[in-house]
């Protein structure tokens, strides 16, 4: 696969627009499947997994939904192009990491993938930018019935798709909204508001998902249950408490305004300025910064950068990304400079 | 810190104080969720060896326990003990095969047990009537719970006569 163009582009649902993309930035859907005829993966020979790949990559291959799909062979790649795949989150850690074939699936839009031999035999993701994940649950929904025609699931009559880990069996449905929550977080409401989902079964998660911090003020917020409801019913659940969420950041927001204009508007524009003018810079440094200008843009104290740009600074100022994009490996402090540098291109002072 | 049982991050840090030591368990959150709602886990690894008299129930339950650990699935050759200590099944059969055992381990999870969403078009006209008779049956429980008893009934209606003609046909 053209990786090296991957790096310079940005997924879809990184386009920073769709309905609330102010404050969410992307709907995800996932759903775990398993071929019948296989044992699941931690029982599979190495011949299993690799019939595994084969038969589904034939099988994609007769679908038309389905043409214009890149079937990348991961045990086939670097460490650099796996690590683009995780930060473009079109595979997980686990699959970049796991050993033997596995593969992924990438339609060249990003809006869905297919990680090959992960967890599960199969794990099919949409991905939309900003709140929208009635239309995310209908596409995924249909690219499901079209595997579905063409490779048998393992499916029983009471317990629904059977998945290798018993958290997913049922519908095998993961629903996940990312949301960008700067204004609880300087106002220290944001425990608060995750305790009361929690108690809702809801999950929160950070940037990438199971274990991974809220860097940048990102979360995600996902369903835990997945079985004895229809997929429409979880949905609903995650998509009920969005407005309630949409509403507490932005009240948090506009307090932050009327009663801190002045340190806010300080905070974003220093926020502007170091990124601006750094010589070295580290991600972590660079995804707390980016936030706050992100902030900046959504409450107009800055004007000459668009949302879309920043959405893309925070994928290409990452490890794998800055790499592929300068055509070779880097040590960190090496990188660090390269960020730098590549933030003051892409961020000209006005 | 990685999860002790998978490559994934450790998120759930649990002491547990029901051995003669104090054991550190570092667990990711599906191992965490399974930990949580295996029904005695772990605890043949921490329970004391020698029972009194009057832990004679608990022996009795660390047996039964060692025998379903033994249980093996005739189609991947997993044990019960291997998928405790991995929180991963072996096979699609394993939900048959342990369907005792996995059975309280799902309601833990899910406090549910019949799953009531999509399923495969290819499964055949009876799959699609039980669906649907699962869907209207779970319609029905939430009315109940919402006291919304009118509707409730026509749902039971409903599921009565598709019942009927389901197994007519």
């Amino acid at each position: 696969m053209k990786l090296d163009a991957l790096a310079r582009g940005c997924g879809e649902w990184l386009r920073g627009t769709g309905p609330d993309s102010d404050i969410v930035v992307s709907s995800r859907i996932r759903l775990a499947r398993n071929l019948a005829e296989f044992p699941f993966i931690r029982r599979c020979t190495e011949t299993q997994r690799r019939a595994i790949a084969r038969l589904v990559r034939e099988r994609v291959a007769e679908v038309d939904a389905w043409s214009g799909t890149e079937y990348v062979d991961i045990q086939g790649l670097g460490d650099i192009d796996r690590q683009l795949l995780v930060e473009r989150q079109l595979i997980s850690r686990e699959l970049s990491k796991a050993e033997g074939p596995r593969a992924v699936v990438v339609e060249p839009q990003e809006t869905f993938s297919l990680m090959v031999n992960e967890e599960d035999h199969l794990r099919l993701q949409v991905m939309h930018s900003g709140f929208d994940l009635e239309p995310a649950w209908n596409k995924i929904n249909h690219l499901d019935d079209l595997l579905e025609e063409r490779l048998p699931f393992a499916f029983h009559e009471q317990l629904g798709y059977l998945t290798a880990c018993p958290t997913n069996v049922g519908t095998g449905l993961r629903v996940s909204v990312m949301f960008h929550l700067p204004g609880l977080v300087l106002s220290r409401e944001i425990d608060k508001v995750f305790r009361g989902l929690q108690k809702m079964h809801l999950a929160v998660r950070g940037l990438y998902g199971e274990g991974s911090q809220a860097l940048g003020d990102f979360y995600q917020i996902s369903n835990q249950l997945t079985l004895g409801k229809t997929e429409e019913q979880l949905i609903a659940r995650v998509a009920e408490i969005v407005p309630q969420l949409l509403e507490y950041e932005r009240k948090a927001r506009q307090t932050l305004l009327e009663h801190n204009h002045k340190e806010l508007h300080d905070r974003v524009s220093r926020a502007l300025g170091i990124l601006r003018t750094a010589k070295t810079i580290s991600s972590e440094e660079t995804l707390l910064l980016l936030s706050s200008v992100r902030l900046g843009i959504n409450l107009k104290l800055i004007t000459d950068i668009d949302i879309a740009t920043v959405n893309r600074l925070f994928l290409q100022t990452q490890p794998a990304h800055l790499q592929k994009i300068r055509g070779r490996e880097l040590d960190t402090a090496e990188r660090n400079e390269e960020r730098a540098i590549f933030l003051q291109k892409h961020l000209p002072a006005a | 810190m990685k999860c002790q049982h998978c490559e994934k991050p450790a998120v759930f840090h649990i002491t547990e104080l029901t051995g003669p030591e104090p054991q550190e368990v570092h667990l990711c959150e599906d191992h965490a969720q399974l930990f949580l709602a295996m029904p005695g886990s772990e605890s043949e690894e921490a329970a004391p060896a020698a029972p009194s008299g009057k832990q004679k129930k608990l022996a009795k339950t660390a047996e039964d326990l060692s025998r379903v650990d033994q249980s093996t699935c005739p189609k991947c050759g997993i044990t019960f003990h291997e998928f405790r200590q991995q929180g991963r099944l072996g096979c699609a059969h394993d939900y048959d095969h342990f369907q005792r055992e996995l059975e309280p381990l799902l309601s833990n999870i899910h406090g549910e047990k019949v799953h009531c969403g999509k399923r495969p078009r290819t499964a055949g006209a009876e799959a699609l009537v039980r669906a649907e008779l699962n869907r209207l049956k779970e319609q029905m429980r939430e009315a109940v719970d919402k006291e919304q008893y009118e509707l409730a009934s026509q749902l039971r209606d409903q599921i009565r006569k598709l019942d009927k003609d389901g197994t007519n046909s």
